[in-house]
C-alpha cells in the first residue's frame, strides 16, 4: 500500500506511443533511479505521473498508496503528494519564490483555513538553512533570470517545503557543474527518510555517486528492461546502453 | 489564495460582482428617453440655479449635434439606444450625514459592500451615490475643520458657487466629445472637493458609485480643486448588478491642481458585464503640481476611458498608471493623454492590460509636446498579457514630440501565459484558476507595488475572483 505503483502503463503524445507497458513500484523510504539513453521515454514517464495534459495514458494504472490517480488533475495529484522536480522549470515573471511557495502551501490547507505568515516564514527559513540558501533568494521572481544551478536548487527548495510522499526528479543533474550538483545532491539526501519515496531520472551515473539509490532500473524504448542495485549503474557506465537494446525485443522484463 | 486582507477595504467585493439589487422604488423618475423636458424635469427636482439649467440646455444641443465617435471607436457603441435609457432616478436630493438616516434598502446595499466599515477604518470621508443622487456624504470633523469641502456636486454648486463656477466645465468643455456633452446635460451626483492652500489631507476621501436600477444611465460629475501646496488622495469604486439590458455610466471628472499641489485619483471599477462605461477624466496641473491617475478597469461590457493631464505650469508632472482586465466578451479601451504646455514638464504612462478568452484590451495613448517647449520628458510603457490564444490586444500610441530639447521614451510588450507555465504551477498544487490569477498578479506586480496598500490588496482579490470566474 505504501508505495507508488505503476502498473503496466502505456502512454502516448500526439498519437505516438512513448511508454509501452511499464511497471515499477517505489515504496516510501526508498530511492529508485531510472537510467536510460536519450529518447527512451524517461521524461515522458515523469510527465505522465504528474498528469501533463499533452500525454494520454491508454492503458494501465498508477496507484499512490492504493489509490488510482490517473483520473486526477495535476493539481489534485500534487496536493495528494506527488512532486515533480522539472528538468526545465518555468519562469513565473513578477511572482516571488516566497509568494509562489506560500500559495502552494496554502493550497494544501483545508478550505477556509488561512496559512499563518509567521509559521510559514519560520518553516521556509528552516528549509533554506538546511539547503544552505541565501535568504534573499526567495524574494526573486520564480526562475526569472536564474542560472541552471539556481533553477534546480529552487526545485529542491520547493520539494523540501511541500513535503510530498513521492518525488520524481527529472534530470535534476542536467546542466549542473560539479559544485552545483553536490549542493543539489546534499539537499535531496537531507530529505531522504521513511516518509518519502524518490524516483530519480537521470541519463548519467555521476548523480548516483552523490545520491546513492536503493534500486536502479534501466529504461529503453518505453519499458524497464533491467532492474538491479546500485552496481547496475556502474555496469552501465562501463558498457553503455547498447548491450541492453537487444533485450527490448523481448516482452516486459521485471 | 495569498492575501493578507481581513475585509475588502474598498468595499467592492463582499460578494462576487456586487451582483445583487433591491427593487427600485424611486420617488423621482425622469422616465425613459431624453428631450428638453427631461432636462427641465431634472433641473426642477434639483432646484438648479438658472445658470446650471442654461448650461444643461446648451449641452443638450451640443450632444444632439455631436456625432458618435465612430471613426475610431468600437462598433459596439451603436448598441447604445439613447431613447431607452432612464436619465434620472432618485428618492431625494439631500444626502444624509448619518448612516442612520439613509433609507433601509439603500443602507443594506452599501453595508453589503462594506462601506461604513471602511469609513471607520481608514477613510477621511465618504460619499455614497445610489443611482442619480448621493444618499450619504460625510467627512471626518478634523478634516472639515481644516476647511476641506467634500460634498455632492449638487450641494457644491449651490453652497459654494464662488469656487464651483470658476472651474466647472473649464477642464473638460461640454463639447469635448458626445459623452461629455451628454453628461453636461443630465449630470447628477458625483463629488465636489476643495482643499485649501497648504492642507495635506492625510487619509483618502472615497466616493462609491452604485447603479441599482435597470436601463439606467448614471452621469455623475466630479470636480476637485486642490489649492496651492495642498495634497489629496481620492478613491472611487463602482459596481452594478447584472441586468439583462445594457446600462450606461458616463461620468465627467475634472481635477485642478494649483501651484505645487498634489492629487492622487484612484479608480477601482468593477462594473458588471452589461455596463457601457464611457468616462471623460482630465486634470490641469499648474506650476510644480503633480497629478497621478491610478486607474483600474476590471468589469463592464465596453470601457472607453483615457485619463489625461494638461501640464500647464512649469515643472508640472502628470502620471497615469493603469491596469485593464478584459474578460470574455469585454472590451477595455483605455489609455492616457498627456498634453505638455509648459517647459520642464514631465509625464509618465504605464499601462498593463490582460485579455482573457475573447476579451480585448486596447491601449490608446496621446502625448503631445509642442515645438516651443524645452526640457519636457515623457515615458510610456505598455505591456499586454494574453491568457488564451483567442485573446486580443491592440496598442495605438500617438506621440508627437516637436522641438529639440525634449525627450520621449516608449516601450511596449506582449506576452502570453503558456500552458507549460500553468502546468508547472498546478504541479505545485494550485488549481488552474489560482495559477492564472497568480500569473496575472505577477504581471501587474511591479505596478501594483506603487499603489496604496488597501488598494493593491483589493485589486489582487478582484483579479482572483475574475480568474475563478473565467476558468472552467
Amino acid at each position: 500500500m505504501n508505495q507508488l505503483e505503476i502498473q503496466n502503463i502505456r502512454a502516448e503524445i500526439a498519437e505516438q506511443e512513448i511508454i509501452r507497458g511499464l511497471s515499477l513500484s517505489v515504496p516510501k523510504g526508498e530511492v529508485h533511479a531510472i537510467m536510460g539513453p536519450n529518447g527512451s521515454g524517461k521524461s515522458t514517464l515523469a510527465k505522465v505521473l504528474a498528469g501533463h495534459p499533452d500525454y494520454k495514458v491508454t492503458s494501465g494504472s498508477v496507484l499512490m498508496d492504493g489509490e488510482d490517480i490517473l483520473a486526477l488533475e495535476p493539481d489534485e495529484r500534487a496536493r495528494k503528494g506527488i512532486f515533480l522536480a522539472f528538468q526545465y522549470p518555468n519562469e513565473i515573471p513578477g511572482v516571488t519564490i516566497a509568494n509562489f511557495l506560500r500559495a502552494a502551501v496554502q493550497s494544501r490547507l483545508p478550505e477556509g483555513e488561512e496559512l499563518e505568515a509567521t509559521d510559514y516564514y519560520a518553516k521556509l527559513y528552516e528549509k533554506m538553512d538546511l539547503l544552505e540558501m541565501d535568504r534573499a533568494f526567495t524574494s526573486r521572481a520564480v526562475n526569472e533570470g536564474f542560472s541552471g544551478g539556481e533553477k534546480k536548487r529552487n526545485e529542491i527548495l520547493q520539494l523540501a517545503m511541500l513535503e510530498p510522499k513521492y518525488a520524481v526528479l527529472d534530470e535534476t543533474d542536467s546542466g549542473l557543474d560539479i559544485d552545483a550538483l553536490k549542493v543539489v545532491a546534499n539537499g535531496v539526501n537531507s530529505l531522504r527518510g521513511p516518509e518519502l519515496g524518490v524516483l530519480l531520472i537521470t541519463h548519467y551515473q555521476r548523480l548516483l555517486d552523490y545520491i546513492i539509490p536503493d534500486h536502479v532500473h534501466v529504461m529503453v524504448q518505453g519499458r524497464i528492461v533491467r532492474s538491479g542495485d546500485k552496481s547496475l549503474a556502474l555496469e552501465l557506465e562501463e558498457k553503455g546502453y547498447d548491450w541492453l537494446r537487444d533485450e527490448v525485443a523481448e516482452p516486459t522484463l521485471v | 489564495m495569498v492575501t493578507d486582507t481581513e475585509a475588502a477595504p474598498l468595499g467592492l467585493e463582499r460578494n462576487a460582482n456586487g451582483d445583487f439589487s433591491y427593487p427600485d422604488t424611486h420617488l423621482h423618475d425622469a422616465g425613459v428617453g431624453l428631450t428638453e423636458e427631461t432636462i427641465h424635469y431634472i433641473s426642477n427636482i434639483k432646484e438648479d440655479p438658472d445658470w446650471v439649467r442654461d448650461f444643461r440646455l446648451n449641452a443638450y444641443k451640443t450632444f444632439l449635434s455631436k456625432p458618435m465617435p465612430t471613426h475610431w471607436a468600437s462598433k459596439d457603441l451603436e448598441a447604445i439606444v439613447f431613447e431607452n435609457i432612464r436619465y434620472y432616478l432618485s428618492s431625494g436630493t439631500q444626502a444624509k450625514r448619518s448612516w442612520e438616516d439613509v433609507p433601509e434598502d439603500v443602507k443594506r446595499t452599501f453595508e453589503r459592500l462594506g462601506i461604513p466599515e471602511q469609513e471607520r477604518k481608514f477613510l477621511a470621508g465618504v460619499e455614497a451615490q445610489f443611482d442619480s443622487e448621493a444618499v450619504y456624504s460625510n467627512i471626518k470633523a478634523a478634516v472639515g475643520e481644516q476647511g476641506v469641502i467634500f460634498v455632492g456636486s449638487t450641494e457644491g454648486l449651490k453652497n459654494h458657487p464662488e469656487i464651483f463656477r470658476k472651474w466647472f466645465g473649464k477642464v473638460i468643455p461640454t463639447g469635448d466629445n458626445k459623452f461629455s456633452a451628454l453628461n453636461s446635460a443630465v449630470f447628477s451626483g458625483g463629488s465636489f472637493i476643495y482643499v485649501p492652500p497648504g492642507v495635506k489631507v492625510k487619509h483618502p476621501l472615497q466616493a462609491y458609485f452604485r447603479i441599482n436600477a435597470e436601463n439606467f444611465g448614471q452621469f455623475e460629475r466630479t470636480l476637485i480643486i486642490v489649492d496651492e501646496g495642498a495634497e489629496l488622495t481620492y478613491m472611487e469604486g463602482c459596481t452594478a448588478p447584472k441586468f439583462n439590458t445594457a446600462t450606461l455610466h458616463s461620468a465627467v471628472v475634472e481635477l485642478v491642481a494649483l501651484k505645487g499641489a498634489k492629487i492622487q485619483y484612484i479608480t477601482v471599477q468593477n462594473w458588471s458585464a452589461n455596463v457601457f462605461n464611457l468616462v471623460t477624466k482630465r486634470a490641469i496641473a499648474h506650476e510644480e503640481a503633480e497629478v497621478k491617475w491610478i486607474d483600474c478597469n476590471i468589469g463592464s461590457r465596453l470601457t472607453m476611458k483615457y485619463p489625461g493631464v494638461v501640464l500647464k505650469g512649469r515643472k508640472a508632472r502628470g502620471e497615469v498608471l493603469s491596469i485593464a482586465l478584459a474578460s470574455n466578451g469585454q472590451h477595455q479601451d483605455t489609455g492616457a493623454k498627456m498634453v505638455h504646455a509648459a517647459d520642464e514638464t514631465t509625464s509618465n504612462i504605464i499601462s498593463k492590460s490582460i485579455s482573457i478568452g475573447t476579451g480585448r484590451a486596447t491601449y490608446r495613448g496621446l502625448v503631445h509636446v509642442p515645438k516651443h517647449l524645452k526640457n519636457c520628458k515623457n515615458n510610456t510603457e505598455c505591456d499586454a498579457l494574453l491568457i488564451n490564444a483567442n485573446s486580443r490586444t491592440d496598442t495605438y500610441p500617438a506621440i508627437t514630440v516637436r522641438g529639440t530639447g525634449n525627450s520621449v521614451q516608449h516601450e511596449a510588450s506582449v506576452s502570453q501565459v503558456s500552458a507549460e507555465q500553468i502546468f508547472y504551477m498546478q504541479q505545485r498544487g494550485l488549481t488552474e484558476a489560482q495559477a492564472m490569477s497568480l500569473s496575472v498578479n505577477g504581471f501587474v506586480n511591479d505596478l501594483v507595488r506603487q499603489f496604496p496598500m488597501e488598494y493593491s490588496v483589493e485589486l489582487k482579490r478582484l483579479i482572483e475572483l475574475e480568474m475563478e470566474g473565467s476558468v472552467g
